[in-house]
């Protein structure tokens, strides 16, 4: 294993601090970023600076940060807002919890600086009440911060103020939609709304808001102290610095990577992750959460960043990264998601609620061993409508596991709905319970075992199933001392 | 606690803590991972565990601290300890007996016991 393939700058604090201590924050300077900007430089170069450091949101949209605020900064306004995204939804994520337990300061910090830039004296973090300890070590942080006074009125001597407000989300995931996040934040229903406007024109009541991810906040106080020239001289042309992505499924090294952009897959998964465990082959793994695509074995060498993860049907999302092996079948993590997005739709546009049923019920059918050639094109063609029709990025995105599973993996569908067999051994309907001959002594265990007795032979006889009958309970093979009986 | 007013301040702040930072050098420091997963796999345990024996064990030299996410999740709960003049050294794969020989092993004489985490990343420090 390669030991320094990670760079750490987001996590820079995490586990070496005390998250708990304003004083070990001061510690590794900071706040010292803050100050400076507030003493020393302006608004317009704090934004050239982060424009320069080419950072891009690490929510998910890789949308560039310094573009985002200039916007916000050129609107004139009696109020603007700086907010923090803090809704980690994706399912396996857990970066932006990481980092608001690990090194709130880090947040808080970036967030006034932000305020600067733009021009706003209020930020508001809108972070899921299912992160209880985050929520109470950020509170802490904001405290402290007011205690010693780098939060509050006059940061620093200068008639610049800042102060920080939170807003509990109650885990919906559309809420991590900037639109849906702002709605929510103002007491609606978290319903995403058509952009334009955007809301570095008119977000949090009417006002310029700028909504930005834990971990691009995470990022700043660092670009700022050691300068956009070192940021940009980390990744790949378009993808600057480093992403957090948290690894998790089938893999060795379940845990939170930070690593420069531009890193292959190969270097993720096998020299970090410690390949798949039990020795099983590396298949695909989900990046993006329910809004990404499966990259492959056959994507190994391929650099991640934001544009070559699009232009393979995925996307950098928020850094989830799920790793399958040899016995995960495709089609059923496609319908693993789109029961999760399924679930999550926030109902107001049709492509994405009713879409999202259409398309579990078609891959649900398929699993079972009903699904016809015509299917797989009409999961096609509803998920380029779904995509082009639907009205927020979670819609948009939705299909994104199907369309990426039945490019990459077309054998495997053409498996389910012409042969009727699911290769990874996963969806039971299609498998086959067979007693092996060579194997079995004729102990007559599975016969008694049996619920619906389609078990038959004769005492220290090889016995046989009768598939006609068969329910594929798997009762006979957790029964069977000898290994006999197997799902094929 | 004084209110920071200007940068000098603020440079205060980081030079008192620095001094701090420094009249610890000859001590024990043992750095327990408490995130909300580590806590979960046993974390505050380890904790109250290597604490107890180190006062069982009469090591008097040894300041405990808490600290977020290490990133190995796969060894939760982690516990990272640095002796006097040495690099620090993270542990992981703990439960309360073995917290307990981590204290009296390495701790009492510097013999690396158990999952020893190798160092897998650069950190950048401002």
């Amino acid at each position: 294993m390669d030991l320094k393939k990670q760079l750490r700058i987001a996590t820079r604090n995490c586990g070496f601090i005390d998250p708990e201590s304003i004083e070990d924050y001061f510690g590794v300077r900071g706040y010292e970023a803050l100050a400076n900007a507030v003493t020393q430089s302006t608004p317009t170069a704090i934004i050239d600076e982060i424009k320069k450091s080419g950072i891009r949101g690490r929510g998910g949209g890789g949308f560039p940060t310094g573009t985002k605020w200039g916007f916000a900064a050129a609107n004139q306004s009696d109020q603007k807002y700086v907010v923090c995204n803090a809704d980690e939804g994706d399912p396996g994520a857990f970066m932006d919890r990481a980092v608001l337990e690990g090194d709130p300061h880090s947040v808080v910090e970036a967030m006034a600086i932000g305020g600067y830039a733009i021009g706003a004296s209020i930020g508001v973090v809108y972070i899921r009440a299912e992160y209880p300890l985050a929520i109470k070590r950020l509170k802490k942080a904001i405290d402290d911060a007011h205690a010693y006074g780098v939060l509050g009125n006059n940061l620093f001597g200068t008639n610049f103020s800042f102060d920080i407000e939170l807003k509990y989300g109650a885990g919906a995931f559309v809420c991590g939609e900037e639109t849906a996040l702002i709605r929510s934040m103002e007491g609606s229903r978290g319903e995403p709304y058509t952009k334009p406007p955007f809301p570095a024109n008119s977000g949090y009541w009417q006002k310029p808001t700028i909504v930005n991810n834990v971990e691009t906040f995470a990022n700043i106080p660092a670009i700022l102290l050691k300068g956009a020239d070192w940021f940009s001289s980390i990744g790949t042309e378009k993808s600057k610095g480093t992403k957090v992505f948290a690894l998790a499924g089938k893999i060795n090294n379940v845990g939170l990577i930070e690593v420069p952009m531009g890193i292959t897959l190969q270097e993720v998964i096998f020299d970090i992750g410690g390949g798949c465990p039990d020795g099983k082959k590396f298949k695909a793994v989900q990046t993006g959460g329910p809004s990404g695509g499966a990259l492959t074995y056959k994507d190994l060498e391929t650099p991640i960043d934001y544009d070559n993860l699009l232009a393979k049907n995925s996307m950098m999302g928020s850094g989830g990264m799920i790793v399958m092996d040899e016995d995960t079948c495709m089609v059923d993590i496609a319908k693993f998601f789109i029961d999760f997005t399924m679930d999550e739709t926030c109902g107001k546009c049709t492509p994405c609620r009713i879409g999202s049923k259409r398309l579990y019920e078609i891959l649900d059918k398929i699993t079972l061993g009903q699904g016809k050639i015509e299917d797989v094109d009409k999961l096609k063609v509803l998920a380029a409508a779904i995509k082009d029709t639907a009205l927020c990025g979670l819609g948009q995105t939705m299909p994104n596991p199907v369309l990426s599973t039945i490019n990459t993996f077309a054998d495997e569908f053409a498996a389910h709905v012409v042969d009727k067999k699911c290769p990874a051994g996963v969806c039971s309907n299609l498998l086959e319970i067979v007693i092996l001959p060579e194997k079995c002594v004729g102990c007559t265990l599975c016969a008694r075992i049996c619920p619906v007795n389609c078990i038959s032979g004769k005492t220290k006889e090889v016995h046989t199933i009768d598939q006609a009958v068969c329910i594929k309970c798997g009762a006979c093979i957790d029964k069977c001392k000898f290994a006999a009986i197997v799902k094929q | 606690m004084s209110k920071i007013t200007s940068v000098a301040d603020l440079k205060k702040c980081q030079d008192e803590y620095k001094a701090k930072q420094a009249a610890k050098k000859d001590k024990i420091i043992v750095n327990v991972s408490l995130a909300t997963c580590s806590i979960a796999s046993g974390g505050k345990t380890v904790m109250e565990a290597m604490k107890d024996e180190a006062a069982r064990q009469g090591i008097s030299n040894v300041e405990f601290m808490q600290s977020g996410c290490m990133t190995y999740c796969h060894s939760e709960p982690t516990v990272e300890v640095t002796l006097p003049g040495k690099e620090a050294v993270c542990f992981g794969k703990l439960d309360e007996a073995g917290a307990r020989l981590l204290v009296q092993k390495y701790l009492k004489s510097g013999e690396q016991v158990g999952t020893v985490i190798p160092v897998n990343y650069t950190r950048v420090v401002l």
